[in-house]
């Protein structure tokens, strides 16, 4: 187990990295272990670009309203399922142009075919007035990334059976898929911690009890209980309530595992002297857990918080996509991309398939994320400082 | 434990407001006195707690209840259902076995050069696919190419054929949901396959092997693989929830006739003694693979031993 590195007092610290500022002694310095952590981190490329492709996720459906061209429940209904409108950099005689879309004409409505009618022309415009909205809930607002001048239209993906434009509504559903496993890990995290913990460190007849009570939960096949527990969902509450009973459930289903792992650890650690040596200084048990034992877990934590998100966000996805979940008219990815499911939308409509791409974006953007923490907190890896030195520091 | 997992199951189900029957009280041809009658005949006009000793008891019995929809016993119902899934569920894992091993060696023994971390890469991106994105994925990618079959697990003549023709049949429905079900189950195999070659790799045994002489392909199929594969056989059971869990949504997406796509339809007309007891055969059906991967542990690798 790694243990935190002993502190100085503050003047020893600035006495001692002045030091190595005039002597250059890379093989002396002591670095902190989140230092370490962090810098192998940086130099895993898999993980660092994870993590960018979250981070922007999480920017773009921060700022939804502001890059989405529409709102949410924008509705133009002569124009479902219209394919994503082509942006034209050339005009008609090959010249380049300011970026500007045609009027698009439905000329089959059975085949749902769309032509561009090249007399309407509409620029592209950057910063303009669109729909009005709030932003960040109170500033009023109607300033967006981009847009056309009505009645033309830009849809970047398309968009589904109401006519409602599927990337300003991927921008609003992703802060449901993007948040929901953030809010579940929130409840997870502690209940996994605090059962694991109390469960390994009173061991015996407590231990026997609590784990029976976890592997029960753990010995449902997880979406099956996700399934049966949202069905218990009922249809009239409001939106809000049913999202924050959803992410109730989904960590429901999800502390087993941690508590397990948790409760593992902890069977070892209470066995080490400074434990000991606490209990026998009248440590409180929750002062005991909380200070000496529960900081050792937090590497584990760290890990298994960047891979948990990932399973929340699959687990509302799967609900959602099959109707348990978010209702209409809310969107979030899965929900999107239940509209494709449907062999007839999906072969003459393929952009509605777009949601799922931001699923697996998303996600993979967190496993790599979390793979790159695991070799980065772990220190047996083998990633990141390189093999000899890790073994170095583990002996020193 | 089975105990506690139909408890919590029947806890569950009593926590759903309304029950089957307020779908037929909305109903103006159903007269109250019928509704009473059927209310008195599911048992449903008795208390929680006998309800749930009546139902546990006929469960010892083997016997499931009866379903509310389909008016047939669950068990029944569940039965054909649940050799579907079963045979979706084994073909994926073996598929994914068959790739993945061989895959997580390979990169094992190349480690860090392109080939391995190319790899890695692609399993974690697969790893990441969601089995609703990708089924729909597949069945685009049937309707375009019309190679293999949109859906369902039978074609339309199936009930024509002859015993042979109707393997035959329901084999090459198989094929599209085995891959997309396996290629989940690849990626986590073949990552835990490459960590456990590398480290036996640098066991002593391995390298007196390789000192006296042996030549690499024996030091690497009889030394190092046998040893390596051992603790994938402890993520069997594991994986077998999860691929439980992902088959349930494709079961929906291509309208394969098992477990998971009973036990939706079910939740969703409240079919009460359905979805308990497709709850209560998923696992089963999980602890059971794990029973399994226990015993083949032992079988395998006799340093294994269970007092």
């Amino acid at each position: 187990m790694t243990n935190r590195a002993p502190r100085g007092s503050k003047a020893a610290k600035a006495a001692t990295s002045a030091l190595h500022t005039l002597v250059e002694a890379p093989e002396v310095r002591a670095e902190s272990p989140t230092r370490l952590a962090w810098r192998k981190l940086r130099r895993h490329r898999l993980a660092v670009s994870g993590g960018a492709v979250v981070l922007s996720l999480y920017f773009i459906t921060i700022f939804a309203e502001f890059l989405a061209p529409y709102s949410l429940d924008y509705t133009e209904r002569s124009k479902f399922l219209h394919p994503p409108t082509r942006i034209h950099l050339l005009d008609e005689d090959r010249r380049p142009s300011w970026p500007f879309v045609y009027g698009t004409l439905l000329v089959d409505p059975g085949l749902r075919r769309y032509q561009e009618d090249r007399t309407e022309r509409y620029p592209l415009r950057f910063f303009a007035a669109g729909e009005p909205y709030r932003f960040a809930w109170v500033i009023p607002a109607n300033i967006r990334l981009f847009g056309v001048e009505k009645p033309g239209h830009v849809f970047l993906m398309g968009t589904d059976q109401f006519g409602r434009d599927q990337f300003s509504r991927i921008l609003y559903g992703g802060r449901v898929s993007m948040f929901i496993g953030i809010y579940a890990l929130l409840l997870t995290l502690p209940i996994g911690v605090a059962y694991g913990a109390i469960s390994g460190y009173f061991g015996r007849r407590v231990d026997d009890v609590m784990m029976r009570v976890a592997e029960i939960v753990m010995s449902f096949p997880e979406f099956y209980l996700l399934l049966a527990l949202a069905s218990v969902l009922p249809p009239q509450i409001p939106s809000s309530q049913r999202l924050m009973l959803i992410i109730l459930i989904l960590s429901f289903v999800g502390w087993g595992g941690l508590a397990r792992v948790i409760r593992g650890m902890v069977l070892v650690l209470r066995e080490l002297e400074y434990v000991q040596a606490a209990q026998a200084a009248g440590a409180r048990v929750p002062y005991l857990l909380a200070r000496h034992i529960i900081p050792n877990t937090a590497s584990f934590l760290i890990v298994s918080a960047s891979l948990g998100v990932p399973g929340a966000i699959l687990g509302e996805s799967g609900l959602s996509f099959l109707g348990l979940g978010i209702q209409e008219p809310d969107a979030s990815w899965g929900k999107l991309l239940a509209s494709a499911n449907s062999i007839q939308t999906l072969t003459g409509s393929p952009w509605l398939l777009w949601p799922g791409a931001f699923i697996a974006a998303a996600i993979a953007g967190y496993n790599l994320l979390g793979d790159g923490l695991r070799d980065a907190l772990d220190p047996r890896s083998r990633s990141g400082g390189g093999f000899g030195r890790s073994r170095r520091r583990r002996r020193a | 434990m089975l105990l506690g997992i139909t408890l919590i199951t029947f806890v569950v189900m009593q926590l759903a407001p309304g029950d089957f029957l307020s779908e037929m009280r909305m109903n103006p041809v159903v007269s109250p006195e019928r509704i009473e009658q059927m209310r008195h005949n599911f048992g449903l006009d008795q208390p929680k707690p006998v309800q749930y000793l009546r139902w546990l008891g006929g469960l010892l019995r083997g016997d499931f209840g009866y379903s509310f929809a389909f008016q047939i016993p669950v068990l029944d119902l569940i039965g054909t259902r649940v050799g579907n899934t079963l045979l979706l569920n084994v073909s994926a894992f073996l598929f994914a076995w068959v790739i993945a091993v061989p895959l997580g060696i390979y990169s094992a023994l190349n480690n860090y050069r392109f080939g391995d971390h190319a790899l890695t890469v692609g399993a974690l991106l697969g790893i990441s696919l969601p089995t609703f994105f990708t089924g729909l994925l597949g069945l685009y990618f049937a309707y375009e190419t019309k190679w293999l079959p949109i859906g369902g697990m039978t074609s339309v003549e199936y009930d024509f054929m002859d015993p042979f023709g109707k393997m035959a049949d329901v084999a090459w429905h198989l094929v599209l949901p085995v891959i997309i079900l396996g290629l989940g189950g690849i990626a986590g195999l073949m990552r835990q396959m490459r960590a456990n070659m590398l480290e036996v790799m640098e066991q002593d045994y391995v390298r007196t092997a390789r000192s006296k002489g042996l030549a690499g392909g024996v030091v690497i199929w009889k030394h190092a693989v046998r040893n390596a594969i051992n603790p994938l056989i402890t993520l069997f059971g594991f994986a077998l929830g999860g691929l439980l869990s992902g088959s349930a949504i494709l079961e929906n997406i291509i309208g394969w006739p098992g477990l998971g796509n009973l036990l939706l339809e079910a939740v969703q007309k409240k079919d009460l003694y359905v979805v308990m007891g497709s709850l209560v055969i998923g696992s089963i059906m999980l602890v059971t693979g794990n029973l399994i991967s226990d015993l083949l542990l032992a079988y395998v690798d006799p340093r294994v031993r269970y007092d």
